[in-house]
C-alpha cells in the first residue's frame, strides 16, 4: 500500500543559550552590532535528528519519549506550526491537529459561537460546521448551555466541547498530542473511542501521549523518540517495554541505607543497600501493573554474625500496608548459614497492584528479632497497563489492588439464555 | 503460593470496548457510519511537501483565499468580545473619535480659532478624527495582534497574515458605527453633501489597505522587538499631529506643504473630508499616498512572510 505520509531526515534546530529569553529587544540587537561577534554564545540544540518514516492509511502510531524528547516537536512541524531546519515532509492527505483541546475558545463567547470559531480556525468549512453541529453539541452534552457563555461552563464541559469540535475533522491524518492528560476518567474513555472510529474508516493517527496504556490499547505502531533521534519504530508493545525501562530511572532504583532517615532510633545499622530490579533483571524503579519486581537487600554485619531473616512491607501511597512478604513465615527461605556479609533478594512476581506509587518498609533480624528497621527505604511506581487486554486500564480508585475474576452467568430462564444464544 | 503463579487471563471482549455508556451512542453510530462511506484515494502527487524555506518566500495567497472564512470568524470575534461585559458597549466606538472632538473643539476651535475651511469647527475635526481613529486602532490593534495570539499561533496552522488582517478589518466596524455621529452632525450642522460622498468607499479601501501594510510590517516586528508594543502608541500619536486631522492642511505654509505630503495619511484624511464636504479632491496628494499603499503592503507582505515561520519558536 502506498504511504499517506513521508517523512524524510527530518531535523529541527533551536538556538538556545545567549537568546534563551526567546525574544529580542532593540537594544540587545542594536548592542550586539558593536559587539565582536562571539558565535560560541549561541548555543543550538537539535530537537529532532535525521527523522525518517512513513505511515500508511488505517495506522494508529503511538509517539513516546521524555518530555523534551521532540515528541511535540515532531508533531508541530507535522502540522506545518514550525518549519523544519532539514528534511522533508509529503503528505497525500490532509493533516487536522489537535495539539491541544480548546485552541481558540474564548470564554467570552457562548457554546455556540465557539464552535463556529474553533471549527474555522481547525480548518472546517462553515458549512460543513453547520452540518455537523447538531452531532458536535450531542457529543458534547451540553445542549442545554449552549447560548451560555464558556467561561461558566464547568471544566468537564469546556473540555467535552472542545474535543467534539476537533473530534469531528474529516482530516485524513490527524495528529493528537496529549488530550489524554486532561478530563476525567469519562472523558479520556470518549476521547479513546473516537480516536478507534477514526482508524477504523482508514484514517491516520499520530498520537503522542503519556499514557503507556492508551498507546498500548490503541495504536498497531509505535515510534520511540529519544533525545530527538528516532531509536524505535515497530510495535507499541515492545517500545512501551523499552520506553519504561529507559524512563524508570536506574538512578531512583538503589538506595544507599547507611544513613537513612526512616531507619528507627537505637538499632543497629546492619542494612547497607536496597535496589530494584524489573522482572527483566534490569535496574529499575518504575514497573507496569501486573509485572513483578525484585528487592535486593545488602547486609554487613562485621561484628557479629547473623542468620539473616527479613520482612518486606509493601505500603500504597497512604502509608497503608498492602501486604507484607516475610520470610520468618515461608519455612523453606530459613537461611541458617551465619554470615557477616550479604544479599537477601524479594522476589515478587506479577504484583496485582494498582497503578501509583508504593514504598517499602524493611526489616531486617534473626527469628523474630528484629535488629534493623527502616520504613519507606525505598520506593516504585507502578505505571498503568491494560492487564485485562480490553484497551482500558482498571479505575485507579476501584480498590487497593486488581484480579482476574471469571464471571458465569446463572439464569433461572433457560430458554431465553438459549435464545440468545443461537440468535448470534 | 499463589501470587507468583497468577496470571492474567487476557479477555478479548471485542472492539467496542473504551466507549463509555454515557457517551450518546447515537451520535457515535452515526458519525462511525458517514466516516466510513468517505472512502478516500491517495492522490497521486502529495498535497502538500513541506521543507525548510529561506529568504524571500512566495506569499501563497492560494492559502490565504482558502481561510477566508477564518478572516471572517476571527473579526467576528474581536468585535464580538471587544465590548463585553462594558456598560455603554459599543458606544464606546463612538466616544473614542468624540471626546478628542469636543476637546479640539474647545481649544482649537474656540479658544484658538483655528481655520476649518469654512466648515464648523466640531465638523471638521470630526470628520478627521474619525479616519484617523480608525487608522490608529486598525494599526496599533493589529500590530500587537500577533503577539496577543500567541496561543493559537503555537498550536495550529493557518496562514498568519489572517491575524492581523482581522484586526484592521475589526477597526473598520467601529469607524462605521463612529460614522453615523459624523451623519448626525452634519445634518445637524446643515453641512450639505454632494455626489462627491461616494468617493468615501474608495478612500476608505485605500485607508484599509495602508493599516494592514502598516500593521503587517510592526505585527512582524513586534514578535521579535516586544519594544515596539511600547514605541508605536507614541509613533501614532504624534503622527497623528503630523496628518492634517485637527487643522486643515491649508494652515501649512506653501514651502512646507512637500512636508506634509510625505505623510501618506494627509491625501486620505484631507481627501475624506474633501469627499464629505464638496470640495475639489488633493489628487496629487492622493496619487502619492495610493502609490505608498501599494508599495507598504507589497514590502510588508514578504517581511511579514520571511518572518513568518519563526513566529511559533520565538513567540
Amino acid at each position: 500500500m502506498r504511504p499517506i505520509l513521508q517523512v524524510e531526515g527530518l531535523s529541527k534546530q533551536y538556538q538556545i543559550g545567549s537568546h534563551e529569553a526567546a525574544y529580542f529587544t532593540l537594544r540587545e540587537t542594536l548592542m550586539q552590532m558593536f559587539k565582536p561577534r562571539t558565535r560560541a554564545e549561541a548555543k543550538h540544540i537539535w530537537a529532532l535528528r535525521n527523522v525518517s518514516f512513513t505511515a500508511q492509511p488505517g495506522d494508529v502510531i503511538g509517539v513516546i519519549g521524555k518530555n523534551g524528547a521532540g515528541k511535540s516537536t515532531l508533531l508541530k512541524i507535522l502540522s506545518r506550526i514550525t518549519e523544519p531546519t532539514t528534511g522533508r515532509i509529503d503528505l497525500y492527505g490532509r493533516v487536522g491537529s489537535l495539539l491541544e483541546v480548546g485552541t481558540g475558545f474564548h470564554p467570552e463567547l457562548s457554546g455556540r459561537e465557539n464552535i463556529l470559531l474553533n471549527g474555522a480556525i481547525l480548518g472546517m468549512r462553515r458549512a460543513e460546521i453547520l452540518r455537523k453541529f447538531d452531532e458536535i453539541v450531542a457529543f458534547a452534552e451540553v445542549e442545554k448551555f449552549i447560548d451560555t457563555p464558556v467561561k461558566r461552563y464547568s471544566s468537564g464541559m469546556y473540555l467535552r466541547l472542545a474535543f467534539a469540535v476537533a473530534a469531528f475533522l474529516e482530516s485524513e491524518i490527524l495528529l493528537v498530542d496529549e488530550v489524554l492528560a486532561v478530563g476525567d476518567a469519562g472523558f479520556q474513555k470518549k476521547c479513546l473511542g473516537k480516536m478507534r472510529d477514526v482508524s477504523a474508516s482508514g484514517r491516520t493517527v499520530l498520537f503522542v501521549s503519556h499514557n503507556m496504556a492508551a498507546i498500548e490499547g490503541l495504536c498497531n505502531r509505535c515510534l520511540f523518540i529519544s533525545e530527538g533521534i528516532l531509536s524505535g519504530d515497530g510495535k507499541p508493545h515492545e517500545l512501551v517495554t523499552r520506553y519504561l525501562a529507559a524512563e524508570a530511572a536506574p538512578e531512583n532504583a538503589q538506595r544507599d541505607l547507611g544513613e537513612h532517615p526512616g531507619r528507627r532510633g537505637g538499632l543497629k545499622s546492619i542494612m547497607s543497600r536496597v535496589s530494584l530490579r524489573s522482572q527483566s533483571g534490569n535496574p529499575a524503579s518504575a514497573i507496569r501493573m501486573g509485572e513483578g519486581i525484585s528487592i535486593q537487600v545488602d547486609f554487613d554485619s562485621p561484628n557479629a554474625e547473623i542468620r539473616p531473616s527479613m520482612d518486606f512491607c509493601i505500603k500504597n501511597n497512604y502509608g497503608v500496608p498492602i501486604f507484607t512478604a516475610s520470610s520468618r513465615v515461608q519455612k523453606q527461605y530459613r537461611f541458617e548459614a551465619p554470615l557477616h556479609k550479604g544479599s537477601i533478594v524479594c522476589h515478587l512476581a506479577d504484583l496485582p497492584l494498582l497503578n501509583g506509587v508504593y514504598s517499602i518498609d524493611l526489616f531486617f533480624g534473626e527469628d523474630y528479632q528484629n535488629t534493623d528497621l527502616i520504613y519507606d527505604a525505598i520506593s516504585f511506581e507502578v505505571i498503568e497497563a491494560d492487564v485485562f487486554d480490553c484497551g482500558q486500564v482498571p479505575p485507579a480508585n476501584s480498590g487497593t489492588i486488581f484480579w482476574p475474576a471469571q464471571f458465569e452467568m446463572l439464569a433461572t430462564d433457560v430458554e431465553k439464555v438459549n435464545a440468545a444464544r443461537y440468535s448470534d | 503460593m499463589q501470587c507468583a503463579s497468577m496470571s492474567f487471563t487476557r479477555v478479548n471482549l471485542g472492539g467496542n470496548i473504551g466507549i463509555p455508556l454515557a457517551v450518546s451512542e447515537q451520535a457515535i453510530i452515526e458519525e462511525t457510519s458517514e466516516v466510513e462511506r468517505m472512502s478516500f484515494a491517495l492522490p497521486e502527487a502529495p498535497l502538500l511537501t513541506i521543507a525548510p524555506t529561506r529568504g524571500w518566500v512566495g506569499l501563497n495567497l492560494k492559502d490565504v483565499w482558502a481561510h477566508r472564512e477564518l478572516l471572517y470568524f476571527l473579526t467576528w470575534r474581536d468585535i464580538k468580545i471587544r465590548y463585553k461585559q462594558t456598560a455603554l458597549g459599543a458606544l464606546w466606538a463612538i466616544i473614542q473619535p468624540l471626546f478628542p472632538m469636543l476637546i479640539f473643539t474647545l481649544f482649537f476651535g474656540r479658544l484658538a480659532k483655528m481655520p476649518s475651511d469654512g466648515i464648523p469647527y466640531s465638523v471638521f475635526a470630526y470628520a478627521g478624527l474619525l479616519p484617523w481613529t480608525y487608522f490608529a486602532s486598525a494599526v496599533n490593534n493589529s500590530a500587537n495582534s500577533i503577539v496577543g495570539s500567541s496561543n493559537l499561533i503555537t498550536k495550529v496552522y493557518f496562514p498568519r497574515m489572517i491575524i492581523p488582517a482581522a484586526a484592521v478589518l475589526a477597526a473598520l466596524v467601529d469607524f462605521a458605527i463612529a460614522f453615523l455621529l459624523l451623519a448626525v452632525l452634519m445634518v445637524y450642522h446643515h453641512v450639505a453633501v454632494t455626489a462627491s460622498v461616494f468617493l468615501l468607499l474608495p478612500l476608505i479601501a485605500m485607508l484599509t489597505v495602508l493599516s494592514l501594510g502598516i500593521g503587517l510590517l510592526f505585527s512582524g516586528w513586534t514578535v521579535k522587538y516586544r519594544d515596539i508594543r511600547f514605541a508605536l502608541p507614541f509613533l501614532v500619536q504624534v503622527w497623528m499631529f503630523a496628518t492634517p486631522v485637527i487643522y486643515p492642511a491649508s494652515l501649512v505654509p506653501q514651502q512646507w506643504r512637500w512636508v506634509l505630503a510625505l505623510n501618506p495619511v494627509t491625501g486620505i484624511v484631507e481627501g475624506f473630508r474633501a469627499a464629505l464636504f464638496g470640495r475639489p479632491l488633493p489628487w496629487d496628494f492622493l496619487a502619492y499616498s495610493g502609490l505608498f499603499t501599494l508599495v507598504i503592503l507589497v514590502y510588508a507582505a514578504y517581511s511579514f512572510r520571511r518572518l513568518e515561520r519563526i513566529f511559533a519558536d520565538l513567540i
